[in-house]
Formats: C-alpha cells, structure tokens, sequence
C-alpha cells in the first residue's frame, strides 16, 4: 500500500463513491459523490472501476503530504490546486512524489473537486459502501462516518497508470446560470397553473441553507392544490415543496421517505451541475419526461463504456 | 386490486396501492413487496415500501420497468402467512427518560400507569423504516394516547428513546434530533451493522412493548442517563 499523510482537513472533505444502495427500505440514506460525472472521470484517469471511493473535497482546505511516489487523478471544480507551490489544473492524472504537498485551497470555479488513486481510497465498507455519511455514522475510512481528518493517512493500492488527461471536449462545463433538466413526477399536475409557469419561467436562486441532504431554492412562492400526501419514499433529486413554496432539490444524504408534495426529480446530470453551483448561484428548471431523460442518460453513459 | 404506477424520477416508479393509512394495508404492501423483488432479481436498485406504497428504483427502461410492475402484481393477495417477524421490545417508562409521560397522562385524563398499559396492549404493524436508519414508524397508538409533535423539536435525544407523535409511535435507534412526544427507553439495539438485515425492525413486523423495571432496564444493558445529561 502507499499513502497519503492528511495534514489539513475540514467536515466537507469527505470519502466518497456511488453511495449505499439495495439498504433504504431500512432507513439507510444513500449518500455517494454529489457530482457522480467527476467521480467517474476521476476514477476513469486512472482505470479504476468508475465508483471506486474517492476523496470529495467541497471548497477546499484539503491538504496533503505523499509519504511515497504516486500518481493520483483530480477532476471538478477548480479549487486552486497546487502540488507544493505550482498551480495543477483539475481534469487530468499526475504525479505526486514522495515528500511533495497536494493542497486545494478555494474554489475558483465550481465546488467540489473529486481526487482518486489507483484502485480507489481504502476504506472500511459498511452496507457495501465506504460513503461518509456523518449523521448515520456510516462509511469514511474508520467506517464510522467522520470526514477526514488531520494526522489520518489515506491508503491505496501500488500502481503507477500512465499520465493522461479528460479530452477537452468531454469535460462539463460549469455555466454561470445551467438549465436544470427537472423529470416531471405524478404530482406535478396538482399545482396551481401560475406555479407550474412560473417553476419553469423564473429564475431560482440557491439558498446559503444547503448542504448533502439538500438545496434550497429561492424564487416565486409555489402553491399546491392537491391533498395532503402521506409519507412516501423519495428518490435523488426530488424538487419537494414544502408549505413555505419554496423547493428544496433532495440530494445523497436525504431521509429516505417523506411527505411534502414534488414537482419531480432532477436527472443525474443536472445534479451534478447543481453539485457545482454556489450558494447564491441561479438556475433554471426544464421539464422532461421521463422515457426521454432515460434515453438521454444512457446515451451519456456510453463515454465512459 | 389494481395498483397506480406513477413517475417519480428517472429510473423510479411510485406503485401506489392505497390512498389512506391503516394498518390493513401491510399484508398487501409486504406481499406486492416479495413479488417486485422476485420479478426485478438483479434488475432492482431500492425498494422503499412506505404507508400506501413502493417505490422501485431500477436499471430498466421505464417502459420495461411498468409492464415488470404490472406483470408481477397482477392477481396480488395479502400475505396474510405472517412473514414478518414479531418482536417483544423492552421499556422503562419514566419520567427521567420519558418527560413527556406527565403530558400524556394529564392530556388523557389518564394515570401515567394507565397510559403505559394502553401503549403495551397491542400488537403495533411497522409501517415503515425512514428518519434514521432502524427508526420504525408503528401504529396506531390507543385514541387517547395520541399527541401532536413537539413545538420545537429536541436538538437531542437519546438513542432507545420510545416516543408518539399523533397517533403513531417509534423508539430512535441512535442519538439524534426529533419531536416525538417521549415517554420511556428501551434497551434494545435497533440498529446494528454487524447484525444480518442490519435493522431489528422490517416493514411488515410487529412489535409489542413490554413494561420493565429500572432494575430489569440496566441488567439489559440500558442507559439511564436523564435526557439533561445527554443534552
């Protein structure tokens, strides 16, 4: 094994992979990388398998020292990176050499940077996931749900995969106001006519109240008409509607069932858009229906096949 | 029985069986659960059975995925074979562990033995598990038990806490926030990763609490420590 020595570290730096899934009729949230496409490009540089546990780091204020030569991939936002005082951009594999510093400092584009290792970050699986998921105390490298933390080592396997970088082309953009492609759910119809316009007319602004269970959204108040609900399971990336009219986009780290109302879900790549979007950041929702999203997403998958 | 199947998201259907909570609902929703499960095999990502219905979360076109649904529940019976499990869950009832059993006994009209009695004399259906890994939504709790949530919820509370929210009761697996109207501890782990199925409680199983003594709650291995304590 090698390793990294974690010499700064916050609560929003984080191991992470596709979450905990086949568990939620039990309670279990299902967690993994907010934006899932720079995972898997993270994990891709290295020819790893595309969930294999990554480091996600939000914002910055990671910083770590190689205790050997290794070779790591970073992808996401631009956080500022530099390995010791010289600048690395996001989007391709390096090489990190024994006694070198990786830091990510502060974004400078985007949110969250995603760091991967050949074979994937070891971590202690629970429920077959090793992601952190501090309220249930499940997943990061102890298994107990902490984020990294100063002084842990992060360990992986040997290997030294060749240099390469994510073709230009194939790298999301990060738009300064992305259009949010919204999968339109059963209770869609049971909203005013003017709230439905204005759903998909106005702009909405992220709320500063956001975190992995989920993204608030400001804008024109929503009105729905329909019955109470009775608690339901609720799926990633569900635009829920609270009494107040103002959505909240459920993410990762959501309860597993709930009761509020929902426009419906948000497909997988407007939320990794969205994983990318600062607080105060505006969006804008598109309605799609479902078989179309579905097609568009396999469609979308074969890059990495 | 003919089910609604309903878009939720991309890869997930709602199957809705119902329109109103009861506890009659279980052995349909256990049985329509045990068919999808047989009829989607690797197929299925999650299936989140809850009060009135499930929702399935699979690697299937949707179109695929809705005829599977509807093949598989075509002809559905109740499980009434009693699949589910039934647990006899441990309680203390005190007011150190337990603050709002003083309100529920003086909203009743009731002595706080009577409403112990009432909350251990039925069989209550878990309906389902959401809020917190383990955490059990049960009911329904006696009419006179029931109480609406706290006004402000509790920043903490402890982990076995055995609590009612109108008429439905729960006991928090692990230490966390909650409203629930508490009026005893319980033991009992609810939720351990070392255990098989992780979850003591399952949709579908039925739980009766059983009134212990603070001698009998600590050789069970409980956690007396008054709510303050823990804070």
């Amino acid at each position: 094994m090698r390793q990294l020595r974690i010499e700064a570290s916050n609560a929003l730096c984080q191991l992470q992979d596709a979450g905990r899934l086949g568990v939620r009729h039990l309670g279990v949230t299902q967690g993994g990388a907010l934006d899932w496409v720079a995972m898997n490009w993270a994990n891709w540089l290295l020819g790893n398998a595309l969930d294999a546990p990554v480091v996600e780091v939000a914002l910055g204020g990671l910083s770590l020292l190689a205790e050997q030569d290794c070779v790591l991939a970073l992808t996401g936002a631009d956080l500022d990176a530099r390995i010791d005082d010289q600048p690395l951009a996001p989007w391709r594999s390096f090489a990190l050499h024994k006694g070198q510093r990786l830091t990510l400092r502060q974004p400078r584009q985007g949110v969250r940077a995603y760091l991967a290792a050949p074979g994937g970050f070891a971590g202690e699986a629970v429920l077959g996931s090793c992601s952190t998921v501090a309220r249930e105390a499940l997943g990061g490298i102890e298994g107990r749900g902490e984020a990294l933390a100063k002084g842990q080592a992060l360990r992986f396997a040997e290997g030294a995969p060749a240099l390469r970088e994510v073709p230009e082309a194939l790298r999301p953009l990060y738009p300064a106001k992305p259009v949010l492609d919204l999968v339109m759910g059963a209770q869609i119809g049971d909203f005013s006519g003017t709230s439905l316009f204005e759903a998909f007319n106005s702009d909405w602004t992220l709320d500063s109240r956001a975190d992995r269970m989920g993204s608030r959204l400001l804008g024109p108040q929503l009105v729905y008409q329909g019955a109470p609900m009775i608690s339901e399971g609720i799926p990633l990336g569900a635009v829920q509607v609270p009494p107040d009219g103002q959505p909240i986009v459920l993410l990762n780290d959501r309860q597993t069932i709930g009761g509020y109302p929902r426009l419906g879900a948000l497909t997988p790549l407007a939320l990794a858009q969205l994983a990318q979007c600062m607080p105060g950041a505006v969006v804008r929702f598109r309605a799609v229906v479902q078989e179309t999203a579905w097609r568009e997403q396999q469609g979308y998958l074969q890059r990495w096949a | 029985m003919k089910p609604r199947i309903e878009v939720v998201a991309i890869d997930s259907l709602m199957v809705r069986l119902f329109d109103t909570i009861d506890e009659g609902n279980m052995p349909w929703i256990l049985a329509a659960s045990q068919r999808l499960r047989a009829a989607f095999g690797e197929h299925l990502i999650d299936l989140v059975p809850s009060y009135t219905t499930l929702m399935l979360q699979s690697d299937l076109a949707p179109a695929e995925a809705r005829t599977r649904i509807g093949q598989a529940l075509e002809g559905l019976q109740p499980d009434t074979g009693h699949s589910g499990r039934r647990h006899e869950i441990p309680v203390w009832y005190h007011a150190s562990v337990g603050p709002e059993l003083a309100l529920l006994a003086a909203r009743s009209g009731l002595s706080e033995d009577e409403v112990i009695r009432l909350h251990c004399a039925r069989d209550y259906p878990v309906f389902a598990l959401g809020f917190a890994p383990g955490f059990g939504f049960m009911g329904l709790v006696d009419e006179r038990l029931a109480t609406p949530r706290l006004s402000t919820p509790r920043k903490r509370v402890a982990a076995g806490s055995v609590g009612i929210a109108e008429r439905q009761t729960a006991a928090y697996p692990a230490v966390s926030p909650g409203g629930w109207n508490l009026i005893g501890r319980t033991p009992v782990r609810l939720f351990d990763r070392e255990r098989d199925g992780y979850s003591l409680l399952q949709p579908g199983d039925r739980v009766r609490f059983v009134a212990v003594s603070h001698t009998e709650f600590m050789a069970l291995g409980g956690d007396d420590r008054p709510l303050e304590a823990l804070a």
